[in-house]
């Protein structure tokens, strides 16, 4: 994998209108994980969505575009009517890559994969959600709040799967309240929060 | 778009309900019918292409509520945007896996339903035609509503309001067709009116729908 860099210069970020951060620069090399750090509300979510190209920045430049990107949130797309392996099937064809069972034993689901994913538990669930990241085939993971859910042995394979990713030279962002094991550069959001209101309706039609 | 297509279809077999919901409300809307208007034969063949058309157009707004709000709450819509797909190709083929599962079962029940209705023979013929023809903007303009109200709590009545007026003309220049056929007059001009309608909601719509859901995910 040649990734280039994941390089944030002087962002700025609005939720619903209101600015949440602002002059965010960060850079991470291929084979680093940025560790997001912040107390709820803080942007992380809005950041992440930011760089997955859902949203425009207000201020500032982000590399690589949108098409570099895997964007992992808290709902992750899985339909309960399919099942695991008609699940990842989709977004592997979506993505065009191909097999799914490397994803499926990475996260110990290849005995669930005929099951119908409404019938997976929570973690399981996760599971799922964070196995279709390796069928994207992108280098630059985003990752918000990915353990929710996981017992012990989830975020010990989540964080071999992410330690495999940053080990083929790819890139994570993870937005992260607990320790997960994956050494990473440190970035607090605290530090970038917005200061400046511009003009009331000024925003909603500026992004 | 394949995929989008195969999948939705999938999820509507699976679940059962989407595929023969609109179809069991157009058959009970057709039979309540005659109950309200009266059993006479002539008077219920008269309005018999216009009921058929209104029914078919209600049918088809039952289940366009859900073409885009359930893959926006399990977060399918955001990676499919983020996906190397264009989402016009997802928004059609949303709108093409909708026609499939009620426009076609609608189009195809028609003329046994005309039976009902006492409408007159060829009729039948044309009811259905028409139909097939027109069904395909409904899904269009009904995919365009809902990517219009994808964020919205309850989106579902607003929906009706935005899309129900946007019908009309297929409205018009379907059951028109059926109507002729029925009396057996020419209906070159209101059936060629509707497929004209229906290509320009194929080729216009679907980026209009897309443009929708971008600024919905904002």
């Amino acid at each position: 994998m040649n990734a280039p860099p994941l390089v944030l210069d002087g962002v700025a970020v609005a939720r619903g209108g209101v600015p949440v951060l602002e002059g965010v620069t960060v850079r991470a090399d291929p084979g680093t994980a940025l560790i997001l750090r912040g107390p709820n509300g803080a942007g992380k979510t809005t950041l992440l969505r930011t760089i997955a190209g859902l949203q425009a920045p207000i201020a500032g430049e982000i590399a690589p575009g949108p098409d570099q990107v895997a964007y992992g949130a808290h709902a992750d797309g899985m339909k309960g009517g399919l099942t695991v392996a008609e699940n990842l099937a989709f977004w592997a064809g979506i993505h065009g890559t191909g097999g799914i069972g490397e994803a499926l034993d990475a996260f110990g689901l290849a005995r669930l994969s005929e099951r119908a994913a409404q019938h997976l538990s929570a973690g399981q669930a996760r599971r799922l959600g964070l196995a279709r990241l390796l069928l994207t085939g992108r280098p630059v993971w985003l990752l918000d709040e990915p353990t929710v859910s996981l017992d012990a042995e989830g975020v010990g394979l989540f964080g071999q799967v992410v330690r495999a990713h940053l080990g083929r030279g790819g890139i994570a962002a993870i937005a992260t309240h607990v320790d997960l094991g994956i050494a990473g550069v440190p970035l607090d959001l605290a530090g970038f929060r917005a200061r400046s209101v511009p003009a009331e309706g000024a925003l909603a039609w500026d992004v | 778009m394949g995929r989008v297509i195969a999948r939705d279809l999938r999820l509507a077999f699976r679940a059962g309900g989407g595929f023969g919901l609109g179809l069991a409300f157009y058959l009970i809307l057709t039979v309540l019918v005659p109950f309200g208007v009266g059993p006479a034969g002539a008077e219920l063949a008269r309005i018999a292409p216009g009921i058929l058309w209104v029914g078919a157009l209600l049918a088809c707004l039952l289940s366009l509520d859900r073409l885009f709000a359930l893959d926006r709450e399990d977060g399918a819509l955001d990676l499919l945007a983020t996906a190397p797909v264009p989402l016009e190709g997802v928004a059609l083929g949303k709108a093409v896996a909708h026609w499939l599962t009620t426009g076609l079962p609608l189009s195809l029940a028609a003329p046994g339903l005309g039976v009902l209705l006492n409408l007159p023979w060829p009729g039948h013929l044309w009811l259905g035609l028409s139909l097939l023809l027109g069904t395909p903007a409904l899904s269009l303009i009904g995919a365009f509503g809902a990517a219009l109200t994808v964020g919205l709590k309850r989106g579902g009545l607003l929906l009706s309001l935005l899309v129900l007026p946007l019908y009309v003309p297929t409205l018009i220049f379907g059951a028109d067709v059926a109507r002729r056929g029925a009396e057996g007059m020419a209906l070159g001009a209101p059936l060629a009116l509707l497929a004209a309608v229906s290509a320009g909601c194929l080729a216009l719509l679907p980026f209009a729908a897309a443009g929708a859901l971008r600024i919905n995910l904002r």
